[in-house]
């Protein structure tokens, strides 16, 4: 038995998905979520073999909300959507699959087959989400916000809120004027998504937002030190220097 | 290169022309008379010179209505108009004697080469000279006139696109919606195909530069919303109010549906809870002021990033009709965010 969840914040298009699952008795749907938060909880819950998600939900998106799910938990995805632009062929490769909507029966057939076949083949195969999101993550909201877990709690934090970035082990601190918060992304990931005009990594484990330097004092051979409107200091390396620099326009 | 003057005014300029050619020819004939000779002879000569130095002004005019001189070839001018002045002159004292062999008109001519020389060449330079302001003016009419047209085609490209760009998603989205309504409510499935068919023909039939009144528009706004409360009506309320004075003023047709739509989208994907658009029309002074609010998270997101390309595409389509930037504004107050867009009235 398949045990599935459709998150999608538009009542008729999770019909939809429900007439067409009628066809399949071997899939059977534990929940409807309206967006991404439900969803979560659910997912967390039920730890479900598949989900049905869009992508456009109110204050966190499918790709963020995916972000979210604990890795022993990822569930295979289908996406639903009626964007095309969010580079779908990268997503091919990763989720089972990406249904445009408004999807045919039979196309929809294809990819819950699609996902049959391969949950038989491999059961206990890793599943894809994490690499789904390692090459997928450039999402339309990716370069405003950040989401974030805190305990059992979805906390969104704007980009113009974030002071600088520190790594931390397998994940990223990300530093805020109310705390810090874990990200389970790299560096390099947000050295790619933040605005370079705004964020530049000083240093093998800093970004810094540029709006909150407030000085730069020399710091040993070579190196710099960025002191920030908060008081806190941020070491600043030789090719680091370079680039602030060059965004700075000094 | 040059303009094709139109026929009225090239006939006004030839009789100009011809005018100035037999009060020319009259002086001339005046002046030769009076050293006395006889009118006959005083006639042929001014006419004779005349004729010379008309077709010669004729030649540098032509010359200069399909060539242009650059800046440093005014030089060719010059030696155009002197040798012009030279086969004119030349023609003159070699064609009069034939009419006169007269010993004294025969001095005449020698002792005034000189004068006739110098006289026909500030008549074909002063040719040349007005020639040339002319036929610029001409050129520079028609870069303009081209110019004003560029830019108006442009505008036109920029108004289309600025409204295509509104569609897509929502067609698609409604699609799917009739197409979930199709299993179970096939009534309310055909229902909103007509809706969906009456807003997209009312998108169509309008062109930019259209004016509709208020109400015109807001009969358009309700297709729109309803098709969205189908998908959204467990968390979608909307509130019209419009004052009396101004359902019969003008605005730019598919001006507010965009307005609207920004709000709901901002409004529904912001919140997670039921969500309220307001929209408010009211008239002061001179200007019609549309006024739409819906709720967001200001923990969450800054208004700015709500503006989206709704908000930026109808300031441009205001820039363009109105030539102002001032007729839009927004304000985020606690939880409310506000767009006011304010149309002229004439």
């Amino acid at each position: 038995m398949t045990r599935a969840l459709l998150i999608d914040d538009e009542p008729l298009a999770r019909m939809v998905v429900q007439e067409y699952l009628q066809s399949f008795s071997q899939i059977e749907v534990l929940q409807e979520c309206g967006d991404g938060f439900e969803g979560l909880k659910a997912i967390q819950q039920h730890k479900p073999d598949l989900i049905f998600l869009d992508v456009q939900m109110p204050k966190i998106n499918g790709f963020e909300m995916l972000e979210l799910v604990d890795n022993d938990d990822a569930p295979a995805v289908i996406f639903t959507t009626a964007f095309d632009e969010y580079a779908i062929k990268a997503f091919e490769a990763h989720a089972v699959d990406y249904l445009l909507k408004p999807f045919s029966k039979e196309r929809f057939t294809k990819a819950v087959e699609k996902y049959l076949a391969q949950a038989a083949m491999a059961p206990a195969a890793p599943k894809p989400t994490g690499n789904l999101l390692e090459t997928a993550s450039h999402s339309p909201q990716q370069h405003e916000r950040i989401v974030v877990k805190t305990g059992t709690k979805v906390k969104i934090i704007p980009v113009a809120d974030v002071l600088y970035l520190q790594a931390d082990d397998d994940y990223v601190s990300v530093f805020t004027p109310e705390g810090s918060f874990l990200k389970n992304k790299t560096m390099s990931f947000f050295e790619q998504t933040l605005d370079p005009r705004h964020f530049v990594r000083v240093h093998r484990s800093y970004i810094l937002s540029v709006q909150e330097i407030t000085r730069i004092d020399p710091y040993e051979k070579d190196s710099h030190l960025a002191i920030l409107k908060s008081g806190a200091k941020i070491p600043v390396s030789k090719t680091g220097y370079a680039k602030l620099k060059q965004v700075l326009g000094i | 290169m040059a303009a094709p003057t139109n026929t009225s005014t090239f006939s006004k300029l030839s009789g100009a022309f011809a005018i100035c050619g037999l009060a020319w020819a009259g002086l001339q004939s005046y002046i030769v008379h009076s050293f006395g000779f006889p009118w006959f002879v005083s006639l042929a000569d001014g006419l004779v010179s005349t004729i010379l130095l008309a077709a010669a002004c004729w030649l540098i005019n032509n010359n200069l209505r399909y060539y242009q001189p650059g800046k440093g070839s005014y030089i060719n001018i010059l030696i155009w108009c002197v040798a012009l002045a030279a086969a004119c002159t030349a023609g003159s004292r070699y064609i009069l004697p034939f009419l006169d062999n007269t010993e004294a008109y025969v001095t005449l001519m020698s002792q005034s080469i000189v004068i006739r020389f110098f006289t026909s060449f500030l008549a074909v330079g002063w040719m040349a000279m007005i020639s040339m302001i002319w036929y610029t003016q001409q050129d520079q009419k028609e870069n303009e006139r081209r110019k004003t047209e560029a830019e108006r085609l442009a505008r036109e490209a920029e108004l289309y696109n600025l409204r295509q760009q509104l569609q897509p998603h929502f067609l698609f989205n409604s699609l799917n919606s009739i197409n979930a309504l199709i299993g179970f409510k096939p009534d309310q499935a055909r229902k909103m195909i007509h809706q969906l068919s009456d807003f997209l023909r009312g998108t169509l039939r309008k062109d930019d530069q259209q004016q509709v009144t208020l109400s015109e528009e807001l009969q358009h706004l309700n297709l729109y919303l309803e098709i969205e409360k189908v998908r959204f009506g467990h968390r979608l309320k909307t509130e019209i109010s419009c004052d009396v004075n101004c359902s019969e003023c003008v605005m730019p047709a598919m001006l507010l549906q965009p307005l609207v739509e920004n709000a709901i989208k901002f409004g529904l994907y912001d919140t997670t809870e039921e969500v309220v658009v307001s929209i408010r029309a009211e008239l002061d002074g001179n200007y019609l002021e549309l006024i739409v609010q819906n709720p967001f998270d200001p923990k969450t997101s800054r208004p700015r990033q709500g503006t989206g390309f709704g908000l930026s595409g109808v300031q441009r389509r205001l820039y363009l009709l109105f030539a102002r930037n001032d007729l839009m504004e927004t304000h985020a107050n606690d939880n409310i965010f506000t767009t006011i867009i304010k149309i002229p009235q004439l």
